[in-house]
């Protein structure tokens, strides 16, 4: 494609937006395709797929437990409907009453429901909009005009200004700045330069990345592009996580349609700039969403971190200098560069400005993925997913395995990196679980153990021996068997482990029990009294050692 | 690659093995792609398999047992004819997916990780499927299975099991 042609793709997508007539999106990210989305697609399709109506399959529209989502609206303009749990008989009798002029109410989610219009998509824009299947459809909605402005427009060292100057850090859980990260990458000197997209995601309870992946893979794509072009890379790489085949389907068929199309590959837009893309898909490692291991898997080996420095942007795969940033961190960049840094900085709060997408599950109304500024409360958060279900608010846990959690009387923090870090949590990558009144703190802290004793890569021994002794101290306080020494043991395990191992799996495997302990030692306490577990799980559910 | 189902003869799967050396051009760094590849084809990774695909990307047998055991993905012996892996991910765990792999554990007499003797059934867990929405859940073969509570659950997988045993239909 040459620049004048998609320039013309983007004029041609302006006109056909004032056409009359019905617009039925469905759905088609993983949690509505478990529930039965694709059956109602075909089910429209085959009562509706004529031109006055156009049915198509979109990414994520947000709500996953109300999946399968269908959105009706008018082509032309106008508010949309949202229908939950559809059906092909419940999503057929939608889409008459629309076309009649009937009732339209019947399983309609509500046109105020603060989980859709208290959000501010901007890296989800076309998540649930565009046709993740399909590269026109993304050109539609502007997909890949950030390219065509850089490549045109500016220099590689005014894009790492522009991004430095938009304020984006890190959205994997770090934080870091993105253009200063950029910016060193491109003063590297090295022979080559390769780009790397961090879809690793492998916190439970997270699916932010899934999401965009899955819904709008051509937006990670030019993110991508934009980066290699800054630092002057010419080949990149996407890890995957193993669990999501959907998003390595439709990753590995945006590449192909981007490459057909010149958007990708030699000779990007009929310029002397290329660069290639190649997926790899993860083998099941939490472990290799740290960079260093990430980058042993990319190159086939065992997935166990080495020390930093050097970082991979002065060290990284083959020895070459290397960018490695978040999926979501990608999906900032398009965004930023059409619509100015002064913009996205506008966004947020100081020091943490845009937006962040979290994936909010547990005790909560609706389980699914929302877009918020950076700085929202958290009260705000559990508001626009229906409020806490079955109890009250008892914490929220932020950042998966490495993170802590938050308290009831901190419910107004505001969600942006430093205020989550005072209360000895983290960012982390966005999975966000609300636990009600009935959950132990306790058993939430020997599960995070398990889970990062189960993923120690096993190079160091303040992991691999810290987080079983830790696991079987926490054991036996669930268990109800610990004494006032094996609360202090594990007190001291969790200090040394969080000084003395060798990656952030280590140095954060503590911090859930630290976070518990900071705010629900009451808890820990009680456990070692008999009659044990206040909240009754513990007692409940004896389980075995092992899980 | 197709699904190891699909093979019909020994001569086939080797075949299929040597494509996929080829696709990859023998390159040492494709080994996990490569090995994701061999275990469609053969559907577990066998010490034999191991060593030749050694042998072919010119690597230490050692270092590709090493990864091959390495990642939770690559299976190093069959999976039972039928299998379950309950999701143990936080959203799962505290809506009871823990209690639940202790329930089928103890239902069917093996435990996480292991093929039930007679090779018809083997169970696993996952942390985290990344669709909490539907906590709990357990996936039999390839379809995922959700009910409101942890019994409920538990009957639902042992249902299907039979359903699928009755029909005769491999997953």
């Amino acid at each position: 494609m040459t620049r004048d042609e998609l320039r013309e793709k983007f004029r041609c997508a302006r006109e056909a937006r004032t056409t009359a007539g019905l617009r039925i999106s469905v759905c088609l990210g993983s949690p509505c395709v478990a529930t039965g989305a694709e059956t109602v697609l075909r089910a429209l399709r085959e009562s509706y797929g004529d031109l006055a109506v156009e049915v198509i399959g979109t990414g994520c529209m947000g709500p996953c437990s109300r999946g399968p989502v269908v959105r009706i609206e008018d082509r032309s303009g106008g508010s949309a409907a949202y229908y939950e749990k559809a059906t092909p008989t419940t999503a057929r009798a939608a889409v008459r009453a629309h076309l009649k002029g009937h009732d339209t109410s019947q399983g309609r989610l509500p046109a105020d429901l603060p989980f859709m219009i208290r959000q501010q998509r901007v890296v989800l824009a076309n998540s649930g909009i565009c046709d993740p299947e399909s590269l026109a459809s993304t050109l539609e909605n502007n997909g890949y005009a950030a390219l065509l402005q850089v490549m045109e427009k500016m220099a590689p060292e005014e894009v790492c200004r522009e991004i430095s100057g938009s304020g984006l850090r890190g959205r994997g859980g770090a934080g870091y700045p993105t253009g200063t990260k950029w910016e060193l990458v491109r003063t590297a000197n090295s022979r080559r330069k390769y780009v790397v997209a961090n879809g690793d995601e492998g916190d439970p309870g997270a699916f932010m990345d899934r999401t965009l992946m899955e819904s709008d893979p051509h937006r990670l794509l030019e993110g991508m592009a934009i980066a290699a072009y800054a630092v002057g890379a010419s080949q990149g790489f996407i890890y995957v996580r193993g669990e999501y085949p959907l998003a390595a389907r439709r990753l590995r068929q945006a590449i192909s349609e981007a490459t057909r199309a010149g958007l990708l590959g030699r000779h990007i837009l009929e310029s002397g700039f290329s660069f290639t893309i190649r997926l790899r898909i993860g083998a099941g490692a939490f472990v290799c969403g740290e960079e260093t291991a990430l980058m042993a898997s990319i190159m086939g080996r065992r997935g166990q971190p080495v020390i930093r420095p050097p970082y991979p942007a002065q060290r990284g795969l083959w020895a070459q200098s290397t960018l490695i940033n978040n999926v979501e961190t990608f999906g900032c960049i398009a965004p930023i560069i059409n619509q100015g840094a002064g913009w996205f900085r506008s966004i947020g709060v100081p020091g943490s400005s845009g937006t962040k997408v979290f994936s909010i599950s547990g005790d909560v109304a609706t389980v699914g993925v929302m877009e918020v500024p950076l700085g929202t409360p958290l009260r705000e958060l559990v508001a626009m997913a229906g409020g806490v279900s079955n109890g009250s608010f008892k914490a929220a846990q932020t950042g998966g395995a490495s993170g802590g959690c938050i308290p009831a009387s901190h419910l107004d923090t505001p969600m942006d990196y430093e205020s989550l870090t005072s209360l000895g949590s983290i960012m982390g990558s966005g999975g966000l679980i609300i636990m009600n009144d009935q959950r132990c703190m306790p058993d939430m802290a020997r599960f995070f153990m398990r889970f990062c004793q189960d993923e120690s890569c096993g190079k160091c021994v303040p992991c691999r021996a810290g987080t079983e002794q830790a696991a079987q101290l926490l054991h036996r306080i669930t268990s109800g068997d610990a004494t006032e020494d094996d609360l202090a043991k594990l007190e001291e395990l969790c200090r040394f482990m969080h000084d003395a191992s060798l990656c952030g799996l280590g140095m954060a495997a503590p911090t859930p029990v630290l976070g518990t302990l900071r705010w629900f030692r009451d808890e820990y306490e009680a456990h070692l009294r008999a009659g044990g577990c206040p909240a009754g799980v513990c007692d409940r559910e004896r389980k075995p050692c092992h899980l | 690659m197709p699904p190891y189902e699909d093979y019909k003869t020994a001569a086939d799967r080797q075949n299929a093995i040597e494509q996929i050396l080829r696709q990859h051009r023998h390159n040492p760094d494709a080994l996990i792609e490569v090995l994701h590849s061999a275990q469609e084809v053969y559907g577990h990774l066998s010490r034999e398999l191991l060593g030749h695909l050694a042998e072919q990307l010119k690597l230490p047998p050692s270092l590709v047992y090493g990864v091959a055991s390495f990642y939770h993905a690559f299976r190093l012996e069959p999976r039972g004819q039928h299998h379950c892996t309950v999701c143990t991910g936080t959203s799962c765990h505290i809506k009871g997916g823990t209690a639940l792999l202790a329930e089928l554990e103890r239902r069917f007499g093996i435990s996480c990780g292991e093929t039930a003797p007679d090779g018809s059934f083997s169970l696993d867990s996952v942390r985290c499927l990344g669709v909490c929405d539907l906590a709990p859940l357990a996936v039999l073969d390839d379809a995922i299975i959700s009910a409101e509570t942890i019994a409920a659950l538990a009957d639902r997988v042992c249902q299907c099991l039979a359903e699928k045993n009755s029909t005769g239909k491999s997953p």
